[in-house]
């Protein structure tokens, strides 16, 4: 049922079926069928590489519209910390969560905090826990995704740690709730996102029933109105300063800038994941203890939906952090305490989701597979796209699974019908013989 | 054995640059099959150890892939200096590595029993000089 719900969506009526996205897609999950571009949920892992190619717009992220929202008395904005580096190198992180609160949400958030405790516990389960190394961030949506449908062998690798963002929306839903007087659910806490994917891990998280997130709303959507509300501000700030080394965990190599561990590595985009996945697969790599992962290639100040130029983002970043990154905002021994006592853990087992396989039968699956083969033998494989799947092998792999038909192939249609015309045109010449000699 | 799948590798001996593309291809082979994920991991690091013996130390081998309703059978010939001690070999630990492949993370003196460990039969054949013939059964249930 879950699979029913990605964090994108084609707009058909927008969709000219020009194949950009089924090209880019790292898990084969566009094919294109009569000039629309459709998506198989099932393969799709929401990184989102589509939406950046569209030549149409025609993706659509999924995120919250502000009518949503309404329905709670009293509403957060959690912006994830890219947004504090999406406006103007000067513009300090808690100049911008002021400014949030005057284009309508009633409180804001900072989520860096938190992305601090949260390296602080992933140190003690790194140092207190033997499970199998190396570990994986689970902090990237997509990422889980990639494990769920192609890497299920690793989904005990994934570290059962909350995210800085459900950490922040907790804690500030209760200190509201203690301030106010309110009940949790007359409390909306929305995630300021810089991709798609974030709404997929709020609406259905993978190891718990219920976020406590209410929603998101991508960061270039809100870029206008707060633009507007900065230039006209004179610098007025939130009370407490926002600081710590959680402000570089939207760069490469932000979240193992925050432990203590040696022998961790950060990878980015998702050929050189599927690579390393690849590599832990085969029993390799068991002397690294941490994998900070992210799906994009410059993690997520290069999300789908910022604004502002991934690499000057990563710059401002930088800066950020060299200004603020220095005064922990937490206390390491409080953390620890709360760590002891589960504050950080997820208990839920994330499950596989694996692609259908050719047969549920291993008889009929095999049987199946010898005809891929033999279909894939007689293709182009040049991966041209043209029958509306991404690659010869894709193409194969359909013909067989749902019976796709071998006309769909341009070059076989070319072949047939070179041997049709060929057989014309030698009973024409056989025929023009015979007249000419009668 | 019109029941299997199978298909034949060819893999070059010191070609860092392809090393693991087998074991990749086997791997999707598997999981589109719907084999048990406990049991591609199994296959995946027997037939990377296999095909990494063959990266290092090999001039060239064949890897012959088949699958049945039962079983996942792995058969690499080589051509290549064989080993003189296998028992020898088999020892966990063991490993005539040079520095270089160390430096590179192997040669920790664990292909071959590690392949063993991750069959249900495993057999291993060597003639010094001419080459290594491995064959490597697991069990699908």
């Amino acid at each position: 049922m879950r699979n029913d719900f990605r964090s994108i969506r084609i707009d058909t009526e927008k969709c000219e079926g020009r194949m950009a996205c089924m090209r880019v897609c790292p898990t084969q999950a566009i094919r294109v069928r009569g000039s629309k571009a459709t998506l198989l949920n099932d393969r799709c892992i929401d990184c989102g590489e589509c939406v950046r190619v569209c030549p149409n717009h025609a993706i659509i992220p999924q995120t919250s519209s502000f009518s949503d929202f309404s329905k709670f008395k009293y509403t957060i904005a959690l912006p994830s910390p890219v947004f504090y580096s999406q406006f103007g190198k000067d513009v300090s992180p808690s100049v911008i969560l002021n400014a949030l609160k005057k284009i309508g949400f009633d409180d804001a958030y900072d989520v860096a905090c938190a992305s601090e405790s949260v390296s602080i516990a992933i140190q003690e389960y790194l140092d207190s826990n033997k499970s199998p190394r190396p570990l994986i961030a689970p902090f990237c949506p997509a990422i889980v995704r990639l494990v769920q449908v192609r890497y299920p062998n690793l989904l005990d690798n994934l570290i059962p740690i909350e995210s800085p963002m459900e950490i922040a929306a907790r804690e500030a839903k209760h200190l509201k709730m203690k301030e106010l007087g309110l009940k949790e659910k007359e409390i909306g806490c929305i995630y300021i996102t810089p991709c798609p994917a974030k709404t997929i891990s709020i609406k259905y998280p993978p190891r718990k029933k219920h976020s406590f997130l209410d929603g998101t709303i991508s960061i270039s959507e809100i870029y206008p109105s707060l633009v507007q509300v900065l230039s006209k501000s004179n610098g007025d700030t939130i009370k407490t300063d926002i600081r710590g080394l959680g402000l570089g965990w939207p760069i490469v190599g932000g979240q193992v800038a925050c432990l203590k561990a040696e022998d961790c590595i950060s990878i980015a985009g998702l050929n050189d994941v599927t690579r390393i996945f690849e590599e832990i697969e085969n029993g390799k790599l068991k002397d690294i203890q941490y994998i900070e992962c992210h799906s994009c290639p410059t993690a997520c100040v290069g999300g789908q939906l910022t604004v502002e130029n991934p690499y000057i983002a990563r710059g401002r970043v930088l800066r950020v952090v060299k200004k603020f990154g220095s005064v922990p905002c937490q206390d390491r021994d409080k953390i620890r305490e709360l760590y002891q006592k589960n504050f950080f853990s997820l208990l839920g087992k994330i499950s596989p989701s694996p692609v259908a396989p050719l047969d549920e039968d291993i008889s009929r699956a095999i049987q199946k597979m010898r005809q891929k083969q033999e279909i894939y033998d007689l293709l182009p494989k040049i991966d041209c796209g043209a029958c509306g799947a991404p690659s010869c092998q894709t193409f194969a792999e359909d013909s067989v699974k749902d019976g796709t038909s071998m006309g769909e192939c341009i070059f076989i249609s070319m072949k047939k019908f070179e041997t049709l015309t060929g057989n014309l045109h030698d009973t024409v010449l056989k025929h023009s013989r015979k007249v000419r000699t009668t | 054995m019109d029941k299997a799948f199978s298909q034949i590798y060819k893999i070059q001996g010191g070609n860092i640059y392809n090393a693991g593309k087998a074991s990749t291809e086997i791997k999707s082979i598997l999981k589109q099959l719907g084999i048990n994920s406990f049991i591609i991991r199994r296959v995946a690091i027997a037939a990377y150890e296999a095909e990494m013996n063959v990266v290092m130390y090999a001039k060239h081998a064949t890897m012959t892939f088949e699958v049945t309703p039962k079983q996942i059978n792995i058969i690499v010939e080589d051509e290549g200096p064989g080993i003189a001690d296998v028992s020898l070999a088999m020892q966990e630990g063991y490993s005539t590595a040079t520095p270089e492949m160390r430096e590179m993370g192997f040669g920790a003196g664990m292909g071959l029993p590690n392949i063993k460990r991750n069959s249900d039969s495993f057999k291993i054949e060597s003639v010094v000089g001419k080459g290594i013939k491995l064959e490597i059964k697991i069990n699908i249930n």
